[in-house]
């Protein structure tokens, strides 16, 4: 009788567990094994008993959290495998942020792929994600719609220094999720030739000194305090989304404010959050590239975790892919925050 | 198509004017003939095409997407034409992007039956703004916040001359506008302005200044008139042809056909458009009923008849009287409006008085009839030529102070701009009793002006202190009985209105004071209000017909 993939992977109240291994996948509540895709804090939460996760993700985490964020470490390199209860544990890029990663379980001829969250265009930041043939595949749907079909990163950015230079007076404040995405817009401003200081929020300081810690070469930073007010006339600053709607914006005169997000695509949102110059660059796959992934990989099985589930769900169906929607809680989408 | 596109999408997320304009500008500057001017005649409304329906765009949609795909994606967005733009499944082997010419020459010349196919390429051919921007061109609907007032700055600024030379020749030149961007690229001469019925740029008034001016200016110098509370307008009448337009040129006469009517006159009259019962006019607010419908039908026009109080004539005939003095320009408009008698066309009469100090007197305490409606003082001095914009020391306005009435501030939104990160636009009501007797307050408007930079910091900081509630950039205040701010906010008139739940509707409302003094209970009510609105409301008289 053939396997059932339950049998390897099911999702439990903590988070998707694998049986035979003993351990969670990205658990939402402390557990005794995790094995961490990255260091989003919806993925990567304190208080484990043991952490596998990649150098760059355990880095992520010590920032975050302290030193003693779980009770032992174990870095995995990408592509390194280790051995749980007869289940053989791989992770590989998923091009998501600097470290993040997909679990691959291999047990008894079968494989699953946990691709945690995701993205397929190139991200100067982190390695690209790598297309693992398997039996069932785990995906995030944040941009499960046929609305969502992001750009390229460049025209993006173009508009940005663009605007730079229509309004030479004001500060362009982007928001940018503090992990992955503040990095992702320095470094792609930086490649498209803005060699001036770049200004950043305090919540951001020290993942950015991470990042170059690790050859992500950022260039010139330099905090956003008040004391440099006339500083910010015509320069970028980098702040959380949420600093955009409190008081701290005030230091700016007359700012631009930016957000950047896969959520901008949609004009309404843009316009709820008082955006000026909505820059569509996200960290999640768009439509095409969840259902490119999904046609190049050819999983027997197609399972959801989180997101817009509906459509990719309806998509599978169009294209005879059994799939399921897994509505795991507790998995949240950085990029609207 | 791309930079239309990009600056459409740009100019959907700027609040401020003056950043519009820079985009605007900017866009003249870098786009080539002819595509600039079709994008001009999209932003200000001068481009329809009768053959595009938004039928079509659902039915392209339809054969192309899975329609539970459409259906879903249609839910989330709201918009037909952004869900069409965003969910196109492009595919592969289109042609090359067309241009915005290449758009418009199509969609001026093309059938019904050869539009779906046009519309299916061009979608394939772009990039999800294109599409959306040529969605949004097709059906009309850009709402981008671009008036033909701001496009005509944007002209003035690009070519660097008065906005008053673009209102000039406006009315001569047709999209895209190929010898309006000639001259003011300094590559030919001024185009002509001379086309039949053209609008002449207005002569505008400054505020009185009450502490300074009048020492400064002799009394015998000026005549004064009621400033009316209706739409300054241009009615011209020449070789045939009749316009009437907006005092910055725009043509708004398809609104007022029986105001077309009654221009017998060769000429044209600088005066005041208003609902006029015979010769008694309405509030403004019967006029805005009239300004809401882009045609009238028979009823309307007979509820509210428009008419033209007259006060100037910028041409008698052929005759350009704009270089002589008001006193004679007057003298000619009076003969020209007895020789009209038409019921829809009467004069402003002049207000006689000796000195400032009894017309203060007058402003304070008009006469029966229609100057209880107007808005104030003009004055006029007497030698003034017609002057083009608004000359210094020839024409003044001197309003009647404000109404006032406190109200408690409900709701506070999020400014932009120099704004960002405060909260300066205030929803604010006045109280009123419940079907169980209660007092609640009901929102009466929004104010977004009036106060210092002071000020606002110490309301932004009342704000996050008495938050109760919040919807996205919204906030709402702690208002009822026991605490809550009161405003006194000042505003130049009140309608009726069916659009507000209180069923009033302020002009120009402006916090004049922040009652930090006064407890919340204190404010007005809603029937001090709707007292006001009696007084200022005459109701329309069976004057209809030709009284």
């Amino acid at each position: 009788m053939k396997l059932k993939p339950q049998a390897l992977l099911c999702p439990r109240p903590a988070g998707l567990y694998c049986p035979p291994g003993d351990f969670y996948i990205d658990p939402t509540r402390p557990v005794d094994r995790a094995v961490i895709t990255h260091g989003h804090a919806d993925h990567a939460r304190a208080g484990h008993g043991v952490v596998a996760a990649t150098p760059e993700t355990l880095a992520i985490m010590a920032v975050r959290y302290g030193e003693d964020f779980a009770g032992r470490v174990e870095p995995l390199r990408y592509g390194e495998t280790i051995e749980r209860g007869g289940v053989d544990v791989t992770l590989v890029p998923a091009g998501h942020i600097l470290g993040s990663a997909q679990a691959v379980l291999r047990w008894k001829g079968m494989t699953i792929v946990v691709s945690g969250d995701y993205k397929r265009r190139a991200d100067p930041t982190c390695a690209p994600f790598e297309p693992i043939a398997c039996d069932v595949f785990v995906t995030e749907a944040t941009f499960g719609l046929p609305v969502f079909r992001h750009p390229p990163d460049s025209d993006e950015i173009a508009k940005l220094i663009k605007s730079l230079e229509q309004f030479p007076q004001r500060t362009h404040i982007v928001g940018a999720y503090a992990l992955g995405k503040a990095q992702r817009i320095i470094r792609l401003l930086r490649q498209a030739g803005h060699d001036q200081v770049i200004y950043t929020h305090g919540a951001m300081a020290r993942l950015d000194e991470l990042y170059t810690g690790f050859g992500v070469d950022l260039g010139p930073l330099a905090p956003a305090t008040v004391e440099k007010k006339a500083a910010f006339e015509g320069a970028v600053v980098i702040a959380p989304p949420s600093a955009l709607e409190g008081t701290w914006v005030r230091r700016f005169a007359d700012p631009v404010p930016c957000f950047a997000s896969g959520w901008m695509r949609v004009k309404a949102r843009a316009r709820q959050r008082h955006v000026e110059l909505p820059l569509i660059i996200s960290d999640h796959a768009d439509w095409d590239e969840l259902t490119n992934t999904i046609s190049e990989v050819r999983p027997e099985e197609l399972w959801v975790t989180h997101g817009a589930e509906e459509a990719l769900l309806r998509w599978s169906a169009l294209n005879d892919i059994p799939a399921k929607a897994l509505a795991i809680v507790g998995y949240e989408d950085e990029d609207d925050d | 198509m791309r930079a239309f596109a990009v600056l459409l999408d740009r100019l959907a997320f700027t609040p401020s004017r003056n950043a519009k304009l820079v985009l605007l500008a900017d866009h003249l500057r870098s786009t080539l003939d002819p595509d600039r001017g079709w994008a001009l005649a999209a932003l200000t409304g001068a481009l329809s095409f009768s053959a595009a329906k938004p039928a079509i765009i659902r039915s392209a949609a339809e054969a192309r997407i899975d329609p539970q795909l459409f259906a879903l994606s249609y839910d989330y967005v709201g918009d037909l034409a952004e869900t069409v733009a965003l969910a196109w499944p492009v595919r592969p082997g289109a042609n090359r992007e067309p241009d915005l010419s290449q758009v418009v020459d199509a969609l001026l010349t093309a059938s019904k039956h050869e539009v779906p196919k046009l519309l299916e390429g061009w979608l394939d051919a772009m990039d999800a703004d294109g599409r959306w921007a040529l969605l949004k061109l097709m059906t009309g609907a850009l709402r981008v916040g671009v008036s033909a007032r701001l496009a005509k700055q944007a002209l003035a600024d690009f070519g660097g001359v008065p906005v008053e030379q673009i209102e000039e020749v406006w009315h001569s030149q047709h999209p895209p506008y190929v010898d309006l961007f000639a001259w003011l690229e300094g590559r030919s001469e001024r185009p002509s302005p001379n086309a039949p019925a053209r609008f002449r740029p207005v002569m505008l008034a400054q505020a009185i200044d009450e502490a300074t001016d009048f020492a400064r200016y002799d009394a015998q110098d000026y005549a004064a008139e009621w400033k009316w509370d209706g739409v300054r307008v241009q009615a011209v009448n020449e070789g045939g042809r009749r316009a009437l337009y907006s005092r910055t040129g725009d043509d708004i006469g398809k609104a007022f056909p029986d105001v077309l009517e009654s221009l017998g006159f060769e000429g044209v009259i600088d005066g005041e458009l208003l609902v006029m019962h015979g010769h008694t006019i309405g509030g403004f607010g019967d006029l805005q009923q009239r300004l809401n419908r882009k045609t009238p039908d028979a009823a309307l026009m007979g509820k509210h008849p428009a008419g033209i109080r007259a006060y100037d004539l910028l041409m008698d005939g052929d005759e350009d009287l704009r270089e002589q003095p008001f006193s004679a320009r007057r003298g000619r408009l009076e003969k020209l409006v007895a020789r009209a008698a038409n019921p829809r066309l009467d004069l402003s009469p002049l207000v006689a008085f000796p000195d400032w100090e009894a017309l203060a007197g007058i402003r304070a305490d008009p006469p029966a009839g229609d100057p209880q409606l107007s808005e104030g003082l003009m004055l006029k001095r007497l030698d003034s030529p017609y002057v083009a914009g608004r000359p210094k020391g020839l024409w003044f306005k001197w309003k009647r102070d404000p109404h006032l009435v406190d109200a408690v501030l409900m709701y506070a939104q999020r400014g932009h701009g120099k704004r960002s990160g405060f909260y300066s636009d205030y929803t604010f009501g006045v109280w009123r009793e419940d079907s169980n007797g209660d007092r609640v307050l009901v929102p009466v408007g929004k104010a977004y002006f009036g106060f210092t930079d002071e000020e606002l910091k110490q309301l932004d900081k009342y704000v996050r202190d008495h938050t109760i509630d919040r919807f996205g950039p919204v906030r709402s205040i702690r208002a009822d009985m026991q605490s809550g701010l009161v405003l006194e906010i000042a505003f130049e008139g009140l309608q009726r209105s069916t659009r507000h739940k209180s069923g009033v509707a302020m002009r120009f409302p402006r916090v004049n004071r922040i009652r930090w003094d006064k407890p919340s209970r204190e404010a007005d009510e809603l029937a001090t209000l709707e007292a006001l609105l009696s007084a200022l409301a005459r109701p329309a008289r069976g004057l209809s017909g030709n009284s």
